[in-house]
This record gives structure tokens, sequence and C-alpha cells, in this order.
């Protein structure tokens, strides 16, 4: 069927699958920073904003995002690159497949949540999966991120 | 070499050269770089766990509209190999086929089938018509041995060298080492503890699953792009796999989602690759997580019974340990894991009088297990240090005294490390300095909360290796460049540790350039120099001592080439802060313009490849201690602080030595505390996602605390060890020491739940 | 995978009643745990334009519609005070702010599953499912039917005077629960409602704490993979009188 959307501020229409998921369409729109890393809703990899807020993407059959918009690491692209080099000064960026998934969480985080605690972070991350960093080093790399504005 | 002091690359915490394309999420990753047009390769898989493949009818399959192949035993070539990544020859048993009619597992591959598209391919499988030959499957792996029923009966099954095999028995492998009398001190000691503890199989659990894609090139070479740690081993195994010459085998890595050993191991590479020699077409296999946990290469299983002996002065006299590890269904690694579960654990104690060490490995028709960071110490590890404190409390001393009057001291040879002398070690500082940390002194062992909760503390000690002696080989090629820049190629993995970037600081520190300056090339068997690949703690050590080398050898080339260019005498010149200088003169010529004329009817552009081995191996070592919070009600146990401080050398760039220990505990606290793998009576794993199968969440961790003590060790570049594998080898340990001093019950089979904490507290309800 | 062939968005309850008779379709919730299913689906039905995503409160109900997501019950500031907190508790646990973004109530509810905080939550409150076909239900009711061709459409809580608390036990923070209890005390006496037994919650009401506390003992529990029937039945009542302590104190955590 055909799927009309906002797929990072570009309206997109499309002729898909009724079932595909959101995750398959996204790659297949060439939105390569979305990831598949489980099957049961675990790991966090393929998050992406609709109208703004995370969802996993694996979750949702892409039907379901007609008419409304969808946002991308590729749509935000400026704003994952100055949190980017905040994770990249721990090496909290290791392999990177996790990176998208967490980068596109971490910035929703911020937008929802007013002075989160360390305790709130970890919660709101929670749903974000990672194998080789052990979370330290993200959680310093936000913990920074998150009071760059002091500075100045 | 200079002192880390007076090191300016060599040390520092900069960025991973790769880090803006993964903040970015730019298409790096084998599926992101698979062509469009690729077939898509699935595989049917056995429901049994020990079957024959007696009939098989894929005529309705292959007419399914977009189905390009479907492959049988029939149709591959039956060539045993083993799809373990390691130097030949292999110490891996040569025991499979791409497809074979004999089934050894539940997931074993039945037949390929690759397809136009995902929904082609499954189609094509759920219409594929097999009869099985059920059999009576060997589940358990303490009654494999001389199980009537007989994994691995081919004819064909060989082994390349002798490690005490006796396949019609079930044993993969037998090893025994042994120095001085052990019985004799055993009965001359005043306390001896013995006791049996059980590892399970867990899950590497890397983020990116298996995956791979294939595809033949302009002079009809199969080229393929895997996920994968040995890049170079892929190329010799799909070339035994498919029985083809390794020259029409290229290899090239692109960026890697994680591996922690998983990918040490051909896993998905020989499905896509048979697909594209058959039948021309790029093809590409991707894993998904079930497959990836159900049909991969986990920990290998093991039951290690220890005996342990100490004086009433707490002086540890002997240790025999007995390891019996579960190779699955197929050999890989097995040989060469088991080892390290006696060498790496008895060897941290340096006063003994006496060892002994012995190991069988056996077949079952359970997943394979293959090569997990730790391989084999880490099951050892939580085995003795476990035991170490069950001693401590038996002679009534504290488990941290005790270690530090009988640890392995720098300088002393170690009779259960091939006879290695301790290099370079700092594991007393470790010892120290993370009882400073954990608080030992005020508590140990436990106290009470006003809630009920029990707080209490453990710890224990590590070791691991940097690299396999003798036979491991780095490899690093340097090539300068016009402006005086240099590329980097290596045949070592960047899995996300960010060897690109530590190797490259290494050169960059000794040909005194920008790091910026040192291009770091992706691997490709083509072009990259001969590595075993990124294993066995072996990157930072051997494939950093090799590009140490080969950038001293480019300084030599860089100076004959200003020699050759400006008619100097090479024993007037000096190369430092990239440039050569004339001394009786003080002319320089930099690098950018040697560069230029060598380039332009010039003389010799400098480049050069070096290669290191090293005849031994040396350990890295650290000490963790856990703090822990114990619901005695429930038996929950929860890590509240955890640190540690590691000896790794020189760390090369502290940021990722730091992330790699931070990685490594919280895969070990997983390993202690949540992560489990048990088996239906079917031979089907239970934990077979990330639903079932646990791995720490950020919720899961409590606070983390990481320092360093580094030692020198002189056969490293810069002092370095290695630091990728000791991490994840205390945590096991130190939780379960922990949850004894805090309730008295002492959990020798991992994980630890809650459950059998609390069945441990309540012996009356078992 | 979530497999269907056509995809619907009725415009009117009725016209989804009419699609979802028969086997073959299916109402969409979250699809979180649809999509683990190995059955494929003739007709999905998205009931998104039926205006059943809010929360409204009024002075003496919240009405939920089941389009309404885990993570809108888990910040509504009018149920986090009228529950004591126990609606946030009884979902922040699961799996992630992103998946309980997806999750919806009525998805939730229809599973009926066994491991099911929310259910466990709203079971001692007095909670109404509202069916298309049937009306308003009772939730405990509820949760003993057979799925069929109906459509939940809402949710109802009544606010009738309570203290409550919740509490969940897990092997991983955000793992399925080995065993939730929910317990709430309400003019007349105190209830308690136990799930993962693992089957799904049950309610049990008593007079006095003791008596309450036995009454949760003599429900059914069994073993599976996250904990064995003997374990469970001591964490429900090491749970249980957590909650109690907890609407002693008037505080939670």
């Amino acid at each position: 069927m055909i799927l009309k959307l906002s797929l990072n501020g570009r309206p997109i229409s499309a002729d898909i699958p009724a079932d595909q998921s959101l995750l398959d369409f996204l790659r297949a729109q060439g939105c390569y920073s979305v990831k598949r890393g489980c099957e049961t809703s675990n790991c966090g990899l393929c998050t992406v904003w609709l109208d703004g807020a995370p969802v996993l993407s694996c979750n949702m059959p892409a039907v379901r995002a007609m008419g409304r918009s969808v946002t991308t690491l590729e749509g935000v692209r400026a704003q994952a690159e100055e949190f980017g080099g905040y994770l990249a000064d721990q090496g909290g960026d290791q392999c990177g497949f996790c990176n998208p998934g967490l980068i596109m969480n971490v910035l929703a985080m911020e937008r929802e949540l007013t002075d989160p605690t360390e305790a709130d972070i970890d919660e709101y991350l929670a749903g974000n999966l990672c194998r080789c960093t052990g979370f330290v080093s993200q959680k310093r790399a936000i913990l920074a991120w998150l009071k760059r504005g002091d500075k100045e | 070499m200079k002192p880390v002091s007076e090191l300016r690359v060599v040390n520092q915490p900069i960025r991973k050269k790769d880090y803006h394309a993964l903040v970015t999420g730019q298409p790096v990753y084998t599926e992101d770089l698979a062509p469009r047009d690729c077939l898509v390769v699935k595989l049917l898989r056995s429901p049994h766990a020990s079957a024959l493949v007696k009939e098989i009818d894929v005529t309705r399959a292959k007419k399914v509209p977009g189905v390009a192949c479907v492959l049988t035993w029939r149709d591959v070539p039956q060539l045993r190999y083993t799809q373990a990544g390691q130097s030949y020859p292999e110490g891996s048993p040569y025991d499979r086929y791409i497809l074979d009619r004999r089934l050894r597992y539940v997931g074993d591959p039945v037949a390929i089938v690759a397809a136009e598209s995902a929904d082609a391919a499954e189609r094509a499988i759920r219409l594929i018509k097999v009869t099985y030959e059920v059999q009576e499957p060997v589940l358990d792996f303490r009654t494999a041995l001389d199980h009537p029923n007989i994994v691995h009966p081919e004819e064909d099954w060989k082994i390349l060298y002798e490690q005490g095999s006796q396949v019609e028995r079930n044993l993969i492998c037998h090893e025994e080492s042994a120095d001085g009398d052990v019985e004799a001190v055993l009965a001359d000691c005043d306390a001896v503890v013995e006791q049996t503890y059980h590892t399970v199989s867990d899950n590497q659990a890397m983020m990116e699953t298996f995956r791979a894609y294939s595809y033949l090139d302009a002079y009809g070479r199969l080229n393929i792009v895997p996920s994968t740690q040995i890049a170079f081993h892929v190329r010799r195994i799909i070339a035994n796999a498919l029985g083809i010459p390794k020259s029409k085998v290229r290899v090239i890595r692109p960026r890697i989602g994680g591996g922690f050993g998983a990918k040490q191991t051909v896993e998905a590479e020989p499905y896509p690759a048979i697909v594209t020699w058959l039948t021309g077409r790029p093809a590409m296999i991707v894993y998904d997580r079930e497959e990836t946990t159900t049909c991969g290469c986990p920990r290998h299983e093991m039951e290690i019974s220890i005996r342990i002996c100490a004086n009433r002065d707490g002086h540890i006299r002997a240790i025999h340990m007995h390891t019996l590890s579960n190779g699955g269904a197929y050999g890989e690694h097995s040989t060469t894991t088991v080892g390290l579960s006696g060498h790496k654990a008895i060897s941290l104690y340096g006063a003994l009088e006496a060892y002994r060490f012995d190991a069988d490995v056996v077949y079952t028709n359970l997943q394979p297990a293959g090569a997990f960071r730790g391989f084999g110490a880490t099951q050892g590890i939580f085995a003795l240090e476990s035991a170490v404190d069950e001693l401590a409390h038996r002679l009534s001393l504290d488990p941290a005294w005790i270690r530090e009057r009988n640890q392995v001291r720098q300088g002393q040879v170690m009779p259960s490390y091939f006879g290695e002398v301790n290099t370079s070690c700092t594991l007393d500082r470790c010892l120290e300095r993370v009882k400073e940390m954990i608080g030992w002194g005020e508590k140990y062992p436990r106290r009470t909360l006003p809630n009920g909760h029990i707080r209490a503390v453990g710890l224990a000690m590590a070791m691991q290796g940097s690299a396999i002696s003798g036979i491991d080989v780095g490899g690093a090629t340097l090539k300068l460049g016009d402006e005086g820049f240099v590329n980097l190629l290596i045949g070592a993995a960047d899995m996300g540790t960010g060897c690109d970037t530590t190797l490259a600081q290494i050169a960059a520190e000794a040909l005194e350039l920008d790091v910026d300056k040192v291009v770091t090339a992706q691997v490709d068997t083509d072009s990259s120099p001969y590595d075993s690949g990124s294993y066995a703690s072996s990157t930072a050590f051997l494939s950093g001592g090799a590009v140490y080398r080969c950038a001293l050898e480019l300084i030599e080339k860089i100076k004959t080439e200003a020699c050759h260019q400006k008619g100097w005498r090479p024993e007037d010149v000096e190369y430092h802060d990239a440039l050569v200088e004339h001394l009786p003169t003080g002319q320089t010529l930099t690098l950018s313009e040697l560069a230029y004329v060598a380039e332009c009817g010039g003389g010799d552009v400098p480049s050069c490849t070096a290669h290191y081995t090293c005849p031994n191996s040396p350990p890295p070592f650290m000490a963790g201690a856990a703090e822990i919070d114990l619901d005695p009600e429930t038996g929950k146990v929860t890590v509240v602080e955890y640190d540690a401080v590691v000896d790794c050398g020189t760390p090369l760039n502290p940021n990722l030595a730091r992330v790699q220990t931070e990685g490594g505990l919280v895969q070990g606290i997983g390993m202690a505390l949540t992560e489990n793998a048990r088996y239906l009576p079917s031979g089907a794993l239970i934990e077979r996602n990330l639903l079932q199968y646990k791995i720490p969440t950020r919720l899961d961790i409590g606070e983390i605390h990481v320092e360093f003590a580094p030692s020198y060790e002189e056969q490293g570049p810069y002092g370095a060890k290695s630091i990728g594998e000791i991490v994840i080898d205390t945590p096991c340990p130190a939780i379960a020491n922990a949850v004894e001093n805090a309730c008295g019950v002492r959990i020798r089979e991992l994980p630890i739940t809650a459950e059998k904490v609390w069945r441990g507290m309540h012996p009356e309800l078992v | 995978m979530l497999k269907f062939k056509t995809y619907l968005c009725p415009d009117t309850i009725e016209e989804a009643l009419e699609h979802n008779k028969g086997r073959a379709n299916v109402v969409l919730g979250g699809t979180g745990w649809l999509k683990m299913g190995d059955r494929s689906w003739n007709t999905a039905i998205d009931l998104k334009h039926l205006g059943l995503d809010q929360i409204e409160e009024t002075d003496d109900a919240f009405r939920v519609g089941a389009m309404v997501t885990l993570r809108q019950l888990e910040i509504h500031p009018g149920l986090d005070t009228y529950t004591c907190g126990a609606m946030r508790e009884s979902v922040r646990h699961i799996v992630g702010v992103q998946f309980r973004n997806c999750a919806t109530v009525g998805g939730t509810l229809w599973g009926r599953y066994g491991f099911s905080d929310v259910l466990t939550c709203l079971m001692v409150l007095s909670a109404d499912v509202v069916l298309a076909k049937g009306g308003a239900v009772p939730l405990t009711e509820f949760a003993a039917m057979k799925p069929d061709d109906d459509i939940l459409t809402h949710l109802v809580i009544r606010k009738i005077p309570l203290r409550m608390a919740y509490a969940s036990f897990r092997n991983t923070e955000t793992d399925l629960p080995t065993l939730t209890a929910a317990v709430a005390s309400v003019p007349g006496g105190l209830r308690a409602a136990i799930g993962a037994r693992p089957a799904r919650a049950e309610r049990v009401e008593a007079e006095g704490e003791t008596a309450l506390l036995s009454a949760v003992s003599n429900l059914s529990y069994g073993s599976n993979t996250r904990g064995g029937g003997d374990y469970r039945r001591h964490l429900a009542g090491v749970l249980t009188r957590r909650c109690l302590e907890q609407l002693r104190g008037g505080e939670y955590e």
C-alpha cells in the first residue's frame, strides 16, 4: 500500500507491503543508522522518533506511521555530532552499533526530562543495551553533555 | 623506547579515528555495505539434537518464485574443516561439512536457501521436506565420555596434531601437566579444600549478530565481507570448506558491531560463500538474534574440580585442578580454551610447591562452544578464586591477606605457565589499591543495614596472557605518502576496541608524527600484511609490537632515501620530528619534501612491513572487588560497587583501556548474576534470545571504578601488555565470595540467582 | 515477525467490530508481543482513528482509552497521585521508554498476560474494561474471560477512597517479572493481586493483614524458568508484606 509520511522533514511516498516494519522501511529509504539487534524489543538499537517520541521501529508496522513524522539519526546529524563528540571523548562510542539508537533516546531524554538525576538517566535509557562499554563511559558522556551550557 | 613520562601520543586519551562515522550512523557495517541485489541466504536448521537426514526433497522449495538455489548435503563439498579461527595447523578438529547428513545439535544446518527476497527464502524453507532418522542425543557433558552414542562416528574426522583425542569415546582432547608431588603436599597440609564449580555456556551477545556477504569480482575471485575478528583465517577456512585455492578468496573486513570472541569463529561466512561460488550471484546472510544465540559459539561450559591446600600460616602449597569442558557438537576452540582454565588460574599463586592440572573436553549434542573473552581463564579463575576464599575461611584468615601472602610476583618463574618468567607484574599494588577503593578494612566481611539488607564485600585476582606464545603473529605495513602522511596497514581487527587508533598512536609516537598523519586502513587480505587476527589478547601487544618494529624500519628507510636524495652520508643524519637532519650542516629534509621527490623520479618511496611474534606471553594482572547488597528475604544480590585495578603495562590509550575494563566488568557481572544457558530435554536452548538471556542493563550494575597500576613490559610496545580479556575474569569469583561473606552461602554454580541464594539460606527446604 | 495482508483504520467502532469478525483478523495494540508470534493475519485493524488515545480524569473516575500507551499511564499526574505512585512503579520496569511508548493499555489487557505488571496493578483498583459489544465488565472478570471478537475500547478506574502499593521481583531490572504484587487498602478491607505466578494475576480480599497474607499464600504458584513455585509463594508473601508496610507508612519509594 502507499505510505505517506514525513521522514527527517522530507515528505515521502512509497509503495510498501502492508506489514513491512518501520525498521525495514527506514533502511530501505537509506536510513542505515537504524539497526536491528534482536527480535524481542529488548535492545533499543532501532530507536527512532515518531512525532518526536522515541519508539522501537522494529515494533511498529510502517503503515502505522501514515501521515506522521518520523525522525532517524540522519535527521538530527548536528545534534548527533555534538553529543557524539562527548561520547568519543570518553571512548564510549566503541563498536558503534548501538550508538544511533542510544543517541536518539538521549536526545529525546533531554527534551522530555528537566534536570534529570543519574537515576532518572539510567531509567530513561534502560531500554538501550550495549555490550561493549558497560554503560559507564556513556554515563560520563551524558553528564558532561547535559552540563555543556554551564561553561559559557 | 622512551619512558612513559615522555610519550606524546601513546598513553594519551585521544578519540577513536572512526568515531565520527559511528556517532552519526554512517553505513559502515556489513549489512549497510552489501549490494542491494544480494541474494538473501537463509538456513533450514535441525529440530533434533541428533539425527540423520534420511530423505530430503527440495522440489517444491525450488519452484518458489525468486528462489535462486536450494542446497543440501548432496550439493556441497564433503570436506571436513574447522570453523575455528586459529593459526594453521589449527588445534581444533576438522569435524564439519558445510552441510552434513548427520545433524548433531538443535540448529545444525540442514539446507541452504538463497532467494531474491527474505519472504521467498522463508517460503522455500517451509516447503523443504525432510525425513529425519532421530537418534538418542548426548545431552549431559558429565556422562558424555564413553557414552554409547558417539557424536562423531565418521571416518574422515581428523585432528592435525596429537592432543589426546579419542573421538570414539566422545573425547575431543585430554591434557595433563604437573610440577612437584601434589599428593605428598596435600597430605602434608593443615587444611585442604576440595570442591567442584560449574560455569554455563554464556553467550557473547555482541549487538551486531553474525553476518557476511560475498560476491565474485572481475577476476572471478570470491570476495567475502564478513563481520569478523580474523580476516586471514576466514580466507583459509572458506577455501578449506569449499575446496578451492586460497588464491581465489579475498576477505575484506568492514566495521564490526562487537565480537568478544564470537567472531573468532567462521559462523555465517560459508553459507553466502558457497551460494556465490555456485551461482555467481552476490549473497548475504544475516543471523537473527535467536540464531546467533542458539547456533553460535558460546563460552565452554565447564565443571572444575579443585583440591587446594595450605598451612595454618596461610602458605598455599599445592593446587590440583581438573576441568571437564563441554565442547558441544563441534570442536571449535575446544582444545585451546581448556588449558587456560588451569594455567591462567594456578599461576596466580607464586609460592606453590606443587601443582597438577588435567583436563578433558567432550563432545555433546548441544550448541558447539567457541571463543568468548577470557577463553577458559574466566571459568578457571571463578573456580580457583572461589576455592581460595573457601580455604581462607577454613583457616579463619582474611581472604585478602591470604592472597597477599601467596600472589605471584615479578621475576618469579611460573611452572604452571609453561615455565615462563613473570617479566612485569604489579599484582601486589593492584590488590592493595583495590582494597583501599572498596574499603576492605571497614567493610569486610559484612554489615547489616536498617532495612535488614546485608552489605558485604568480596574480591578476586586474575591474569590472562598477551597473545599465544610463539604462534600468533602480528603484522604491520607502513607506507610514506605525499605531504608526509603515513598509511598504516594492519591485519588486526578493530571490533570497537579502538585498535585502528591505538596502533596508529604507536606508529605516530615512533615516527614523531601527529596521530592524524597516520591513516589506518580497513583490513583486506589482498593488501594488509598477515596478522593472526584480534583474539587471545594479542592486538595491543603483538600487532602493536609489529607496528613499533615497522616504524623503526621505516625510519631507517626514510634516512636512506634522504641520503640518496641529498647525497648525505648515513652516519651524518638523524631522524626526529618528522624530518631528517643533516647534523654537520643543520640542513633538514621534511617528510613531505622527501615524499614528493621520491614519488617523482626519486628513489625508493619508503615503505616496509614488519611482523612480530613473541616466544612468551606476558600476563596482564588485575584485582577486582565487589560490594554487594543482599536481600536476605528474597536472596537477591545487587552489585552496589565494583572496583578494579589493572596492570596492563602501559595503557596505550587510557580512555579505551578504561572502557575495555568497564565493559568487561559488566559482562562479568552479567555472567555472575543473570546470564544463564539451560536446555530443554530436547536439547533446545531455553535462553535463546534477549528476552530470556538477560545481559545487564544500565540499571543492573552499580557504581564501577577503574584504576590502573601499570608495570612496564619490555617486550610490548612502549611497555604495553594486553587488556581485552582479563577484565571479565574477576566479577564471578568476587561476587560469589561476597555472597558467602554476606550470608554464609557458597554458590558454586553460575549464575548466582536470587533463588539459589535463598535456597542456600534455607537448606531445610531442599 | 508480525505478518498481515491488509491494514485498516476504521472510522467507527462498528466498522472495527465488523472487520474483527473471524479468527484471521487482529486488532493491533502496541504489537510488541504480537510480532513475536508465528502466525500471519489476514487483516490488521488499527483503532487509531477512534480517539482512544487519551486519559480523561473526572471527579469520580479515570477513563483510559485502549490506545493510551504504557508511557502515558506512567507519567499521568492524576493516576500517580491516586495510586500513591503504584501505577508508575508497575510500568517503569517494562523494557524501556521506547517500548512503553509503543505498548498500549488495550493490547496489554487484551493479552491477559501472566507476567503483566499492569494487570496486577489495576486488579486491586475498582476498574472495569469497556467492551464495544459486551459493555462494562469488571477487570477481574474480564481477566478470566477467553479472548473473543469483541474490542476493548476503554479502561475505567473508579475513584474509590484508596491507598495502595506495588512491588515486583525481577532477575534483572527490566526482565519479565518473577512475581508481581499489588496491595490496596479500601473501605471495608484489603485487596491484594498477585501476578506472574507464573499464571495471570488473581485478586484476593481480606479484612486484616494476617488474613490477606494467608489468602495470598493460598493462591496457586507454579514453576518456570524464572523461578520455582515454592520460591514464588515465598516471594508473594514477602512482597505483600512489604506493600502492607508501605501502606502503613503512607509513603512509597
